[in-house]
């Protein structure tokens, strides 16, 4: 079988080897604050349903989903509401939050467990619904709403993204490669909500030991595919991912659901079995530690609401004085200014560098050596975009489809000159997009 | 604890790859055909290559300081354009009129358009083109000092021999003394196979893609092939025209230069066949028998429209339901 992928793309240092033989640990939240943002997803911030110096138990429902685009939020941990008032988040954002003091005794609500077999379309969506489940690669759009389709016979395929492309990652992983049979019960349960939907599972091929051990698992599915992928960056992205499974393409004002396609995330496929057979709501998630400037990395089941600094200490404290700590992958995460900030849903992994590298660049002119051109996923020519954007020239930006940019950061890593050329066009787009919401 | 760490936005990696780094690999691609250069031509060649390299780096480091500029010589750009103007004049001419070659491919080609990436045109070119109109009869005075060589074409390179319309010449070039380089011409052009292994190296190390230096020789190829006058389908000949003058050296060191090229993959095509068929022309139909440096800065002019006409389809765009949302 040919291994699928995509025109472009880059092949930055992986770093995976520190903690893809690590198995996932589970990390019990300390006693204290454990903080719960209102907005952990693409779309209308939940809804609080608790008042300060209520008492809640694990697993409860905190807040609300506050639209038809937004998820519920539940409480990991037992104990008393201490507040709720705004918060720094990982991307240095402020939310308000309901802050939730952990008593330590984990206390629970009871579970209802079902058989996905008995279920009708809409019992399942709803139990994914309650379980506030979202995209868990970090986006965050709420999954039950991504199952639902405008046109649900249209939907041909349900791709469960394995690619993890992102360097130093290895949640993805680790959770196939452990509970990989939840993983694909996850997928068979999306397929039950649609006639003729097939299943695909996309995985990069440096990771042989997950590709095999899935391939036993679904050997008897045969509406479930197991896919290899080239490992490329960014082969995860969703545009990428279709593309190289499906050789179907989308633009940016495409939705995926429009090539008949829906894409789930791996932890997301995990969530959705924990919601529907298990009954258990969106409470915990798989974070990644890793880095130079870690002591011991490796893979943790994390309570939502857990504080970054345990996430630290739990994988062995810093090495010195690290300089740079990512909340994400290398090329996409966002860097964090303080460590004070709680685990999302969509919080992938916390990455430590002794060295920011990236403040010590100088950038020089650029030769045209047509590195970004070439790496581009979306066959952009990034230099020409990003000369748009140093002149602020709308017009160009938009004739040279710099809207259609995905902001994977591949064309800034290959550029000799080492242009800011990612941030340049991220910042020119969002001016396109203010100037657009003025009109 | 308050702390305060770095942020910057994404990505938070970079390559290793930097201006510095492929510069120096194109210096490392073009050390075989230097040293057969010196081999070839002997001590004479040596000097030409030092005072290449030297002049062209010191003229830019000293312009730059003068007008107030950052001064990045350290980005090697200059000891290339330095090494390629050495490469690509006779042995014998003169280290003054080199110098001032170098002056002109750094400060007038280079430096007045405001330095690495935005000069139109290569300045290794520009400055040998300026020395071919300047100094016309010591740009052309080819001699082989070297004493292996048991034919030694003292005065004429394979190419003005082998010219349409040139004096039969008793003895011809012979292909094997092409390929191995034993033959007259500029330092760096008459080895076939030192400019195949520097290729090889640049193409192995992703400095240049394929498409350049494989579009531009097919093209020649296959119009010599076809149609060269009085050559067609002598493969021999075929084979001494690939092999001989500036050709090689041109389509994987010179028509590659990043700056001067187009960015687009099939802009990069276009160009290659465009080069190809000047060289065609310019060879065959041409004053001189050479062809491979005006055809690469003619076209250097023309990358702008390449360029504008060859931007790469985005990815997932329809164009016709585009024009739609349009009207």
């Amino acid at each position: 079988m040919g291994k699928c992928t995509f025109k472009g793309g880059i092949h930055p240092f992986d770093g995976k080897e520190l903690s893809k033989d690590k198995p996932i640990k589970e990390l019990y939240p300390a006693l204290g604050e454990m903080v719960f943002p209102l907005s952990q997803h693409i779309g209308a911030p939940a809804k609080p349903l608790v008042n300060k110096g209520d008492y809640v138990l694990a697993g409860q429902l905190i807040a609300e989903a506050g639209g038809f685009v937004s998820a519920n939020i539940h409480s990991s941990v037992s104990g008393t509401v201490k507040a709720i008032e705004p918060r720094t988040l990982a991307t240095g954002g402020k939310c308000n939050s309901i802050i939730i003091e952990n008593d330590g005794e984990y206390k629970e609500i009871e579970y209802k467990e079902s058989k996905f077999e008995d279920l009708t379309r809409e019992e399942i969506l709803d139990k994914i619904k309650a379980a506030g489940v979202v995209g868990m690669g970090g986006a965050g759009f709420p999954t039950n709403v991504k199952l639902s389709p405008k046109n649900p016979e249209n939907i041909d395929y349900i791709i469960i993204n394995g690619a993890e492309c992102e360097p130093y990652l290895t949640s993805d992983y680790r959770r196939l490669l452990e509970e990989g049979d939840k993983v694909v019960l996850g997928l068979k349960i999306a397929l039950k909500l649609f006639d003729h939907a097939k299943g695909i599972i996309a995985i990069e091929d440096n990771k042989p030991e997950a590709i095999r051990k899935i391939k036993e698992l679904v050997a008897n599915e045969p509406d479930i595919e197991v896919k290899e992928l080239k490992t490329k960056y960014p082969q995860g992205g969703e545009r990428s991912l279709i593309y190289a499974t499906t050789k179907r393409e989308i633009n940016s004002s495409m939705l995926p659901a429009d090539a008949g396609c829906i894409v789930h995330n791996v932890d997301t496929a995990y969530s959705i079995y924990l919601a529907v057979i298990e009954g258990k709501p969106l409470t915990k998630r798989i974070c990644t530690v890793t880095g130079d400037g870690v002591k011991n990395p490796g893979n943790f089941y994390v309570w939502l609401g857990t504080n970054y600094r345990q996430l630290l200490e739990a994988a062995g404290g810093p090495v010195g004085e690290p300089e740079k700590y990512i909340s994400g992958g290398p090329m996409m995460g966002f860097s964090m200014y303080s460590l004070d900030v709680p685990v999302v849903k969509g919080s992938s992994s916390l990455l430590v560098f002794k060295e920011d590298i990236v403040s010590k660049i100088d950038s020089s002119a650029c030769i045209r050596c047509g590195r970004c051109a070439e790496g581009c996923p979306e066959h952009l020519l990034p230099t020409k975009l990003a000369e748009f954007a140093s002149r602020n020239d709308e017009e160009g930006f938009t004739k040279f489809d710099g809207m259609e940019c995905v902001m994977c950061g591949s064309c800034s890593y290959v550029c000799p000159a080492k242009r800011p050329l990612t941030q340049q066009i991220k910042a020119m787009r969002m001016r396109v997009l203010a100037n657009r919401r003025k009109k | 604890m308050s702390e305060k760490f770095n942020v910057s936005t994404n990505p938070h990696v970079r390559s290793k790859v930097t201006t510095q780094s492929v510069m120096r690999d194109v210096l490392i691609a073009l050390t075989p055909a230097s040293l057969f250069g010196i081999y070839n031509f002997g001590f004479d060649a040596l000097i030409r290559i030092i005072v290449g390299v030297v002049a062209c780096v010191a003229i830019e480091a000293i312009y730059q300081y003068f007008m107030h500029l950052k001064v990045t010589v350290s980005d090697l750009s200059a000891a290339v354009t330095g090494l390629l103007i050495a490469l690509n004049i006779p042995s014998t001419l003169n280290v003054g009129f080199e110098i001032v070659g170098c002056a002109f491919a750094i400060i007038i080609v280079k430096q007045l358009f405001g330095g690495l990436g935005q000069n139109f045109m290569n300045p290794a070119l520009g400055a040998r083109c300026f020395l071919l109109i300047a100094y016309t009869g010591p740009m052309t005075n080819f001699v082989t000092n070297n004493s292996f060589a048991v034919d030694a074409y003292t005065g004429a390179t394979p190419l003005a021999i082998l010219k349409p319309g040139a004096e039969a010449v008793a003895s011809q070039p012979k292909l094997l003394d092409m390929f191995i380089g034993t033959t007259a011409g500029v330092i760096g052009e008459t080895s076939a196979i030192c400019l195949l292994i520097g290729a090889i190296y640049l193409l192995c190390r992703k400095i240049i893609s394929w498409r350049i230096p494989v579009a531009y020789i097919v093209t020649f190829a296959v119009l010599i092939f076809l149609l060269a006058p009085g050559h067609q389908f002598d493969i021999n000949y075929l084979a001494c025209e690939v092999c001989g003058g500036g050709l090689l050296l041109g389509a994987f060191f010179m028509a590659t230069d990043y700056v001067t090229s187009p960015i687009t993959p099939n802009g990069k095509l276009v160009f290659g066949c465009l080069l190809g068929i000047l060289t065609f022309i310019f060879r065959m139909y041409g004053g001189s028998a050479e062809g491979v440096s005006y055809a690469i800065i003619f076209s250097n002019l023309l990358v702008p429209l390449i360029e504008k006409v060859t931007v790469p389809k985005s990815f997932g765009k329809k164009k016709p339901e585009k024009k739609k949302e349009v009207a």
